[in-house]
């Protein structure tokens, strides 16, 4: 067929091509306009119903966007968002020339990065354990009882946190063992990640593994008799069915979780941190939150908030980028 | 079943249970202290800061009477409780009508408005324009700013779409023949059917509000009387500062003493009401992460 079409004269044939492509694309804007005019009829109540939901989204989420801008002025109150003079990318540069950029960058991204390979696999590793138990009610009742820390607020359980650190916490107490000297753990910033991770652990492990648990009873109960004729111990199942049965669950929400890498827990950083942590705990976001909202230096924060929001933008969209091609779905 | 295993897997069974029984130890034990603490004699208190693993000292209810004769830490009770319905109204409002409108298959501009809403989830002006845009608004130093910005979540939007779309549509097109317009069907058929997401949705806002503190903290700045109870126990525990404690009828020798005291009972106050409901809602809270792991 190819060929005997490339045979035909090609001027009449391209000709009469675009006729008929403008021609089809005339009657789909018609289509479409039909289309639009009938919905809108059809469906004004359910569009009237959505305004308030697109006015809220535009007032607090698309406004701020806007607001941006900001970033690339000299903003005062006093001359507002219109009369503020316009200054390129003065802050960008200050930022990135500022002996603070470095220090924040490595914070933010060891956090994220030291987060991402601690938090992630210990919820499978609880949900495995917990399968392996054989007597329903103890299951049921360890489950219950990992989900408390979730509903407990970050505020107290910094609190908690505060006491465990103290020089006679059982914290302390513990790291005095592994050779730490006994002071204040808060206060030190080589323990800061690992008391800002550990804590994060405590939190959310119970919470996160309900998804993989309920992904394992799902696995079909045919399989692990299979392979136990096979011969297969329980070890073995574990290897050959179990793993494979949680893999789609595991790679879905690792490139999940790889897409809010950057998204750090900067409200319980602010309520851990102090100057003597500034080194190992100052994020770009607790950065953005004492030099703007505490020095009131709205542009130059801005600035930075956007270079955070960007590397973030750029993350996601790495991440679903791999999701589409490693698991084909996409996180929109 | 149990004769059949392994010498091997009867001794990992046995490490796993005892594994398991430590890491159930490790997660109630945070918050055991507090409630040994809470009920421990002030003057032993203060001069101890390890782990309580029963009451130090002679038990006492002394610091929870300190704790609920105190104007300011009630009030704070108080405002939370009209932060946590007020915010958990306002963002069901927006998040039923969101999900009933994108659950809509004929409607010609779902797919852009859905792009609008998860848009915001991967990318935001940041901290300083939205605080800005709140400023702007005049909600500073107002309830409103605790129950308005920042309380819809389009995660949650998205479980309750998913969860309205599987509705079978006979249900919906046979009130459509009857003349019902998309409220009367809303109210009368899509919600009826709908009220374990309801409180799936509802559970996930009033935890989320009741522990919320760092919107209270950028956007009250001079009115301190409606301090969330978050706010009021970040600046008792993390501050040591004196100010939510002190009222004009206390005596300051009374607060010196029971400083340690208090710091344990506001944490008790505040977490009672989710320690006495989570047993009963953890399973909707199981299945709210069930329907959000499903995509629509």
């Amino acid at each position: 067929m190819p060929t005997a079409t490339a045979a035909k004269p090609k001027t009449i044939q391209t000709a009469k091509a675009a006729d008929e492509l403008k021609a089809r694309k005339e009657l789909e804007k018609k289509d479409r306009n039909r289309l639009i005019r009938r919905d809108l009829k059809q469906n004004y109540a359910v569009y009237l119903m959505l305004l308030p939901v697109i006015a809220y989204f535009i007032i607090f989420h698309y406004l701020p966007m806007g607001g941006i801008a900001m970033a690339f002025q000299d903003f005062s109150f006093r001359l507002g968002f219109l009369g503020s003079p316009f200054v390129g990318f003065k802050h960008f540069l200050a930022f990135f020339n500022s002996i603070y950029f470095f220090r924040l960058l490595k914070n933010t991204l060891l956090l994220s990065m030291y987060g991402l390979l601690i938090s992630f696999p210990v919820p499978i590793i609880l949900a495995l354990l917990l399968n392996e138990v054989r007597n329903q009610r103890f299951k049921k009742t360890v489950q219950t009882i990992s989900y408390l820390p979730y509903f407990i607020s970050v505020v107290v359980v910094v609190g908690i946190l505060q006491d465990f650190t103290k020089s006679q916490g059982l914290l302390t107490q513990l790291s005095v063992l592994l050779g730490g000297d006994g002071g204040n753990l808060l206060g030190k910033p080589e323990a800061f990640r690992a008391l800002f991770i550990g804590s994060n652990v405590w939190q959310h492990i119970g919470y996160s593994s309900i998804i993989y648990i309920s992904a394992l009873s799902g696995i079909d109960q045919e399989l692990y008799e299979a392979a136990k004729i096979d011969g297969a111990g329980r070890w073995k199942q574990t290897l050959h069915v179990t793993l494979p049965g949680l893999m789609p669950t595991i790679v879905i929400l690792f490139i999940m979780r790889l897409g809010e890498v950057m998204t750090l827990d900067y409200e319980k950083v602010l309520l851990m941190y102090g100057p003597s942590t500034y080194q190992t705990a100052d994020i770009i976001q607790t950065y953005v939150y004492r030099i703007g909202l505490q020095n009131g230096d709205y542009s130059y924060a801005t600035a930075v908030g956007l270079f955070n929001s960007l590397i973030n933008f750029i993350v996601i969209f790495i991440a679903n980028k791999i999701s589409q091609k490693v698991g084909e779905t996409s996180l929109w | 079943m149990g004769d059949r295993r392994t010498t091997g897997e009867k001794i990992f069974a046995v490490f796993n249970t005892i594994f398991l029984v430590i890491l159930a130890v490790v997660f109630i034990l945070p918050v055991w202290h507090v409630a040994m603490s809470s009920i421990s004699d002030p003057d032993v208190l203060q001069a101890n800061s390890q782990l309580a693993l029963k009451p130090l000292g002679e038990a006492t209810l002394g610091g929870f009477k300190f704790v609920l004769d105190n104007p300011n830490i009630l009030r704070a009770y108080g405002n939370t409780v009209i932060y946590v319905a007020g915010a958990t109204l306002f963002a069901m409002a927006i998040t039923i009508l969101a999900a009933y409108g994108l659950s809509r298959k004929d409607l010609f501009f779902r797919k852009p408005l859905l792009f609008l809403l998860t848009f915001t989830m991967i990318f935001s002006g940041g901290l300083i324009p939205t605080y800005m845009i709140v400023r702007n608004l005049n909600l500073i130093d107002t309830m409103w700013a605790l129950i308005i910005p920042g309380t819809v979540s389009v995660y949650n939007i998205i479980v309750m779409r998913t969860s309205f779309a599987a509705i079978p549509d006979a249900l919906t097109e046979a009130a459509k023949i009857d003349g019902a317009g998309h409220l009367r069907i809303l109210f009368q058929i899509v919600l009826p059917v709908s009220k374990a997401v309801l409180a799936v949705i509802v559970l996930f806002y009033a935890i989320k509000n009741w522990n919320a503190w760092f919107n209270a903290s950028i956007y009250l700045q001079r009115r301190r009387d409606l301090f969330p109870l978050q706010l009021t126990l970040r600046e008792i525990i993390l501050q040591t500062s004196n100010n939510s404690i002190v009222s004009e009828n206390s005596d300051p020798t009374a607060i010196d003493r029971f400083r340690p005291l208090v710091k344990y009972c506001t944490i008790m106050i505040s977490i009672i009401p989710m320690l006495v409901i989570y047993p009963f809602v953890q399973k909707y809270f199981v299945s709210g992460v069930m329907i959000g792991s499903i995509k629509g």
